[in-house]
């Protein structure tokens, strides 16, 4: 393997994570917050993704789609929660999951009834569809680079929304002690309807970038649910900074598994979160507390 | 745990009436018995873990897979039909693999936990989709299913629906009454300790590591006994079988049942069936109505439906 080829799947594996950690840190903040194990979280990916496709094929553009989709999407998200998720705070993880199981059957029955069983491929933008120069022979999409460009943008927008803002500082605070947050006169509900609703359209976003990069199918969201729940696992739950570093540690093993193992790559993925578990069984950012 | 009256008569009731169905000569209700007896034997080897121990593992699918896909290797490689070499062999590698991936994600509790069991679970799917040496995404139809031959005679054939459907009602009926008997003894007792509060019990001088890894293997055994028997039934394995979406239906069936008290999971694959079945004919997308059915048992029965069963919903 040639070095340049090398630094193309080295891209491409940082690129994978970065979607990834969208996907994953509205999952760790759920469940850190909310301290609900969110299963329709991959079904927001997918539907994301869906109207990427559906927006796009009517406008040409997916920066439309982006522009509709994301506040649909939240407010999507603010139904789910405030029709079914709310009822269950306080209840154990076991009936949240089964909730969400749920939710899971019949987001993929709305996809199924609205779309159809198809492979939808969506286009990529006009501007971006160029490659990048990388060694003599190889060229990496420019749209690819664009994705990796927004993601990093969201992850700062989300380091300092959490750290540098009031909002920020009562959702922390709402990890830690809900009861105090709400005696001190803060809406903690609607804190957890907003957190919520944030995390629902942070994945929806994943799903439309990675549309033109993965086509649009049905089942697309569970892949990347599970891939999440490895990196959630990783990072530590609970934990955007776990997040980040987890979801671009599952990236580039996932790529370069497929280079240098081809026969096991998907499996390499959960080999790598076995390792991580035995040496540190909290992730590697995750608080050494019992988790709610 | 004592069963209230009226379920013990209605557990013993309905054995009855599956062990007579297959004299009424309705092929398809007694095929659809059988599965949901395997579903049943599936349920109640998981509510062991979830409903007693307060193990939540979503990898549950894994010990069902390889019991089935060991079938499936033993017929088709190397020609074993017998069930006397087959059902141990296969038992006793579903168990040994409950025990490593128990042993691996029991380091982890809560909702780690669950997570790891998925995430292993997974990694088999992928192993056995991904590899055509192992059937790939196919499948593996198994040639020869298990028949017991003593002196060139064959006394039981389960290729044959019939005697199939015997040796699935009688394990479901032995699994029911072993997990009942485990279940009342001082190891079950200590499990449900140990799920109510496990400092209590470390303090008390209780290795509660081993008895969870205990009851972790015997539960990933008895997956493997519905595994095996689905393999029977069927004649065929498929990667799917390990995939998280099953994992996910069985616990979702000790769940809408109602965990921890073995019936309750049994009621709840009887009735999941039940609903599949008439939602199917309703319509395409009956998943749909599985879906809000379980959402709907989440918010107004938040103790499965064998909560109705116990009166006074104490």
């Amino acid at each position: 393997m040639t070095l340049s080829l090398f630094a193309l799947q080295l891209l491409n594996g940082v690129e994978y994570g970065l979607l990834l950690f969208l996907v994953a840190s509205g999952l760790t903040l759920i469940f850190g917050v909310l301290g609900v194990l969110n299963f329709a979280h991959g079904s927001f990916y997918m539907l994301g993704a869906y109207l990427a496709y559906f927006i796009g094929q009517r406008t040409g553009s997916l920066a439309a789609a982006v522009a509709v989709g994301v506040p649909l999407m939240f407010a999507a998200g603010w139904l789910v929660e405030r029709l079914a998720i709310s009822r269950l705070y306080g209840r154990d993880h076991l009936s949240q999951l089964l909730l969400t199981y749920g939710l899971v059957l019949l987001f993929n029955e709305l996809q199924r009834a609205l779309f159809g069983n198809e492979v939808h491929g969506v286009a990529t933008p006009r501007l971006l569809a160029f490659g990048l120069p990388l060694g003599e022979l190889q060229s990496w999409p420019a749209y690819r680079a664009f994705t990796c460009i927004c993601c990093l943008f969201v992850a700062a927008a989300i380091r300092h929304v959490l750290l540098r803002t009031r909002f920020g500082m009562r959702v922390r605070a709402g990890a830690v002690n809900p009861e105090m947050v709400e005696a001190l006169g803060i809406d903690v509900r609607r804190l957890l309807s907003v957190l919520f609703s944030a995390g629902t359209a942070l994945a929806a976003l994943a799903g439309m970038l990675a549309a033109p990069l993965t086509t649009v199918y049905p089942g697309m969201g569970e892949g990347v649910l599970i891939v999440s729940f490895v990196v959630v696992v990783i990072g530590g739950i609970g934990s955007v900074k776990g997040a980040f570093f987890g979801a671009l540690l599952v990236g580039l093993s996932d790529t370069l598994g497929k280079v240098l193992l081809p026969g096991l790559s998907s499996a390499i993925v959960y080999a790598v979160m076995a390792a991580v578990l035995l040496w540190r069984p909290r992730g590697l950012f995750g608080q050494p507390v019992e988790a709610r | 745990m004592t069963l209230p009256r009226s379920v013990r008569a209605g557990l013993l009731l309905g054995a009855v009436a599956l062990a007579l169905l297959p004299f009424s000569g309705d092929r398809f209700w007694t095929q659809f018995a059988a599965k949901v007896m395997i579903g049943c034997i599936y349920a109640i080897s998981l509510d062991l873990l979830v409903g007693y121990a307060g193990l939540v593992s979503l990898g549950h699918s894994a010990f069902f897979g390889l019991s089935a896909y060991l079938l499936a290797g033993l017929a088709n490689g190397l020609g074993v039909v017998s069930p006397l070499v087959s059902l141990p062999l296969c038992l006793g590698f579903a168990a040994l693999a409950a025990l490593l991936i128990g042993w691996l994600s029991l380091r982890a509790t809560g909702v780690y936990f669950v997570m790891v069991t998925l995430a292993l679970g997974q990694m088999l799917y992928y192993l056995f989709s991904e590899s055509p040496r192992l059937g790939g995404s196919d499948g593996v139809s198994i040639a020869q299913r298990p028949r017991l031959t003593v002196l060139g005679r064959t006394i039981v054939d389960l290729g044959d629906a019939g005697a199939a459907y015997a040796a699935i009602w009688v394990a479901l009926v032995l699994s029911f009454l072993l997990l009942l008997r485990i279940v009342r003894a001082p190891f079950g007792r200590v499990l449900t300790a140990i799920r109510i509060n496990e400092g209590r019990m470390r303090t008390l001088g209780y290795a509660t590591g081993r008895y969870k890894l205990s009851a972790f293997v015997l539960g990933g055994a008895l997956a493997g006994l519905a595994g095996y028997l689905d393999a029977t039934l069927y004649g065929f394995v498929n990667p799917a079988q390990f995939g998280w979406r099953q994992s996910g239906l069985v616990l979702v069936t000790v769940l809408l049942g109602g965990k921890g008290t073995l019936y309750g999971p049994a009621l709840g694959a009887l009735l999941l069936s039940v609903l599949e079945h008439f939602a199917e004919r309703a319509t395409e997308h009956w998943s749909a109505v599985v879906g809000a059915a379980v959402i709907a048992v989440v918010l107004f029965l938040p103790r499965g439906v064998a909560s109705l069963l116990e009166g006074r919903g104490g």
